[in-house]
């Protein structure tokens, strides 16, 4: 056992294939992350499309109702965690370090792992296509439709045991967030001079630990109810469906907050580059954060309204549910705050930012419409919470991801995208995502069901229908200028310099993109804005601060590519994997998920055996 | 071992930069205290499945046919001990004392083994006297419920062992007294969860027997068998 670091030698290429598939490096990581999450976002924005189309008239056949239920079952769960949950992911392992002036994350192969079960786990969850089983109980799969007489087939299965892998991936993401922030900032970097971005990381890293157990034990529960008889929601033995209702939703809701928080600190981090002005009044932006997270918790039953818990719980949900909105609408008259008076310079990112703002106000009023249970009982599964979810999470978390990328840009290619393209796709998508989204709220209103594959003709919502699809091709219009603008900056782009936005955060201090060890010298902070503060006191001097100069990487203890988190991540997506064979014999999947089981063993030994650095032979004498 | 290159061989003392902390606690020890708060919510997802379902079995055996709190009253005393060993071994490791570790690392393991012999003596007498996985609310909440904390003693087991091997191969280096405490500080965890599931599921739960007439889970099977009839 011992000798299993010897005999698979440690992978020792920096460049190609086999070094992507072992690295450590957080940037390279954060740059996995990106790139499958828009794989996966050009997916769920197929699916979506499909919907849209066989929506555009009334009675139309484009697609059979089954298909329609795969449709918006994958779209919700393609677009929640496997879009924004790990663009979240990208911006955390690209900047966090980056921010923080940390060579790396706490655990470098952690991090290696969580991408690969998060990578694993999506292509998992859509093998289910290549064998037509795909899930069709909707995002949040309310027991019992997905007791197995309700549900034949093993697409319920795939959604359950894919999840399961993506809540490992985002645990151990969670875990390894947690320790960095906390442990590795740089010297001065208190936590009240922390980054706002880093701040929301923080709260929503915290958030994922503590809500994706939840959800965990949910889907043991439908996982051993499907695949062992269990009874936890089998009606006919005394179970009951409501308890999948609170277990769900007691993750979910915290889960919401876990795709917002990211597009928020982003968003924290732009407004003041582009206003010329520190953030205004960032103590009570930070205590919004947490005061939300800490909220999160006490609101889950605002989605169970219409199931009957009884006045008291509708009432005291209400009243949290309102209350929650209150540190949100803070954060907005911070940012607002922030451009008043400032000198703005409306560059995409801040045309971004501040679509995120408008958008997420639109949104924002509309979840407090149904914070109030009367009216929500009126708009309960009508196409006016499909308006008021894509407000929140396109109008909020996919324009607040695209500000990022658009601002970052620079930092992560060397490159400048091209400001035009970067404006045309801003006000297209922006256009694109009203017309589709807001004919919604009165489609709702007038009484359009939420899931329904078709509708007869005479209740007047084929107008705002067609609105809705003609929007969708917009939108896809904006994305495949973004996808261009994207490619052919890294070719043909300007050279970005190392600081073109004149930014705060330390990420700017260094060359652009930054080199493997970040920062040759460990900065030390003295304020909130430290690099602001660098280059205000030089100006004062009448010099300016070059980037970093680079050093000789090998002088720079960083720790070594592994071989270990992929297999293991392997082995995890095997065990989930096993479960799934249907070959007739019933049995024979526990042996072939139990190999998964001894693969992720392997992977576990290997890796607790392998020392996190290489030591370096020459260079080791000189630490 | 003996062809293992020395280059790959785990360094004597962690690397420097391991000790270099904001908060000045080590990295994998702040890990497992996040770890742990997570997996609080984890048992305390179990633990109300369990309590929201208590009393409701439609059918038997209930509770009071076939929990046995004398026996777990036992059992629970020697994972207790076990905590009191891996209070030892951390203070001997605390004190470099590699001999007594491996002593009280030995203890640990023979009483957390002895825990489940226990468990899996217990289930194997309530499915020899009826009480499978499917069978009803009762056993499934109770087999997950106590399945996954065998499973976290399994596990802690294995990385005791694990400790164990390393301290009788390598006296002078690892395991350093940091992955001791780190390992103690799971198995605590471990123990104080038993506590709370033996309290509940046991002293409290253990003499439920059938829901009484007028339950909505009684209702809900009347309706049912009327349907049917």
């Amino acid at each position: 056992m011992v000798t299993i670091t010897g005999v698979i030698p440690r992978p020792s290429t920096y460049t190609g294939l086999w070094s992507w598939l072992t690295t450590v490096d957080h940037k390279r990581i954060g740059a996995l992350y990106g790139f499958s999450a828009f794989f996966f976002f050009i997916i769920g924005g197929i699916e979506a499309g499909i919907m849209r189309m066989q929506l555009v008239t009334s009675d139309n056949s484009m697609v059979s109702a089954d298909w329609f239920n795969a449709m918006f079952t994958m779209h919700g769960t393609t677009m929640i965690f496997m879009v924004i949950m790990p663009f979240g992911a990208t911006f955390f392992n690209f900047l966090v370090p980056l921010m923080i002036g940390a060579r790396d994350v706490a655990f470098p192969r952690l991090n290696a792992f969580s991408y690969w079960t998060f990578l694993f786990g999506a292509l998992l969850m859509h093998a289910g296509f290549l064998i037509g089983q795909v899930p069709d109980a909707g995002w949040f799969s309310y027991a019992n439709l997905t007791a197995a007489p309700f549900s034949e087939g093993k697409g319920l299965d795939f959604w359950a045991l894919s999840l399961q892998v993506l809540g490992v991936a985002s645990l151990a993401a969670g875990f390894n967030f947690v320790v960095t922030i906390i442990n590795m900032r740089a010297p001065g970097m208190s936590l009240m001079r922390m980054p706002v971005f880093i701040w929301m990381t923080l709260v929503t890293s915290i958030l994922l630990v503590l809500a994706f157990p939840i959800i965990t034990v949910a889907l043991i529960e439908l996982t051993a109810d499907r695949q062992f008889g269990a009874n936890f929601f089998n009606t006919a033995a005394g179970g009951d469906p409501i308890l999948w209702q609170h277990l769900f939703w007691l993750f979910g809701h915290p889960e919401v907050y876990i795709l917002i928080l990211p597009a928020m600190g982003v968003v924290s981090e732009i407004i003041p580059t582009y206003s010329r002005k520190p953030l205004f009044g960032y103590p009570v932006v930070v205590f919004s954060g947490i005061v939300i997270a800490i909220m999160s918790w006490a609101v889950w039953s605002h989605h169970m309204f219409t199931v009957g818990l009884g006045p008291i719980a509708n009432s005291v949900f209400t009243i949290t549910t309102m209350l929650i909105a209150v540190p949100t609408g803070v954060k907005i008259f911070n940012w607002v705050g922030t451009m008043w008076n400032g000198s703005i310079d409306l560059k995409t990112p801040m045309l971004m930012a501040i679509g995120f703002v408008a958008l997420f106000i639109v949104g924002g009023l509309s979840g407090v419409s149904h914070a109030v249970s009367p009216s929500d009982f009126q708009q309960q599964d009508t196409y006016y919470i499909v308006a008021h979810i894509h407000y929140v999470l396109f109008g909020g978390a996919i324009f607040g991801i695209f500000a990022g990328i658009y601002y970052w840009y620079p930092k992560i290619t060397g490159k400048m995208y091209n400001e035009l393209l970067g404006k045309i796709h801003f006000w297209l998508m922006f256009v694109g995502m009203n017309l589709t989204f807001f004919p919604m709220h009165y489609a709702g209103l007038n009484g359009m069901p939420r899931r329904i594959y078709t509708y007869a003709e005479g209740f007047g919502w084929e107008g705002m229908n067609l609105l809705a699809t003609i929007g969708y091709f917009v939108i896809v219009i904006s994305l495949l200028i973004f996808i261009h603008n994207f490619f052919r900056s890294i070719k043909k782009g300007e050279e970005a310099g190392h600081d073109p936005w004149d930014a705060p955060t330390l990420e700017w201090s260094i060359s652009s993109p930054p080199p493997v060890y970040n920062f040759a010298e460990v900065p030390v902070v003295r304020g909130q804005d430290a690099y602001w503060i660098t280059k205000r006191e030089a100006a004062a001097r009448g010099e300016t601060v070059p980037a970093e100069p680079h050093v000789d990487p090998s002088t720079i203890h960083l720790p070594s590519p592994s071989y270990w988190p992929l297999i293991t991540s392997f082995g995890v997506v095997w065990i989930a994997g096993g479960l799934l064979i249907d070959v007739g014999w019933d049995y024979i999947r526990f042996p072939i998920s139990f190999v998964g089981g001894i693969i992720t063993i392997l992977g576990v030994i290997g890796w607790s055996l392998e020392p996190p650095a290489e030591e370096h032979h020459e260079a080791a004498d000189h630490h | 071992m003996a062809h293992a290159d020395t280059t790959h061989a785990p360094p004597a003392h962690p690397p420097a930069h391991e000790e270099e902390t904001t908060t000045g606690i080590n990295h994998r020890k702040l890990l497992m205290w996040v770890f742990l708060g997570s997996d609080c919510l984890f048992f305390g997802s179990l633990i109300a499945t369990y309590m929201v379902y208590r009393g409701q079995s439609i059918v038997g055996p209930y509770p009071r046919d076939i929990i046995d709190v004398p026996i777990t009253t036992v059992s629970t005393f020697v994972l207790l001990m076990s905590s009191f060993a891996m209070v030892m071994g951390v203070a001997a490791a605390r004190n470099g004392n590699q001999k007594r570790l491996i002593q009280w690392l030995v203890l640990t393991i023979i009483l957390g083994g002895t825990f489940i012999g226990f468990q899996v003596y217990e289930f194997n007498l309530f499915r020899v006297e009826g009480l499978r996985y499917e069978t009803n609310l009762f056993s499934s909440t109770f087999f997950t419920l106590t399945g996954f904390h065998g499973a976290h003693v399994t596990l802690g087991l294995v990385w005791l062992i694990a400790l164990a091997i390393m301290a009788a191969r390598n006296p002078a280096g690892r395991p350093s007294d940091l992955d001791v405490d780190i390992a103690g500080l799971y198995w605590h965890f471990v123990d104080i969860v038993w506590i709370v599931i033996f309290t509940l599921l046991y002293l409290i739960g253990g003499f439920d027997g059938p829901p009484e007439a007028g339950h909505a889970a009684v209702q809900g099977w009347n309706w049912v068998t009327g349907l049917i009839s």
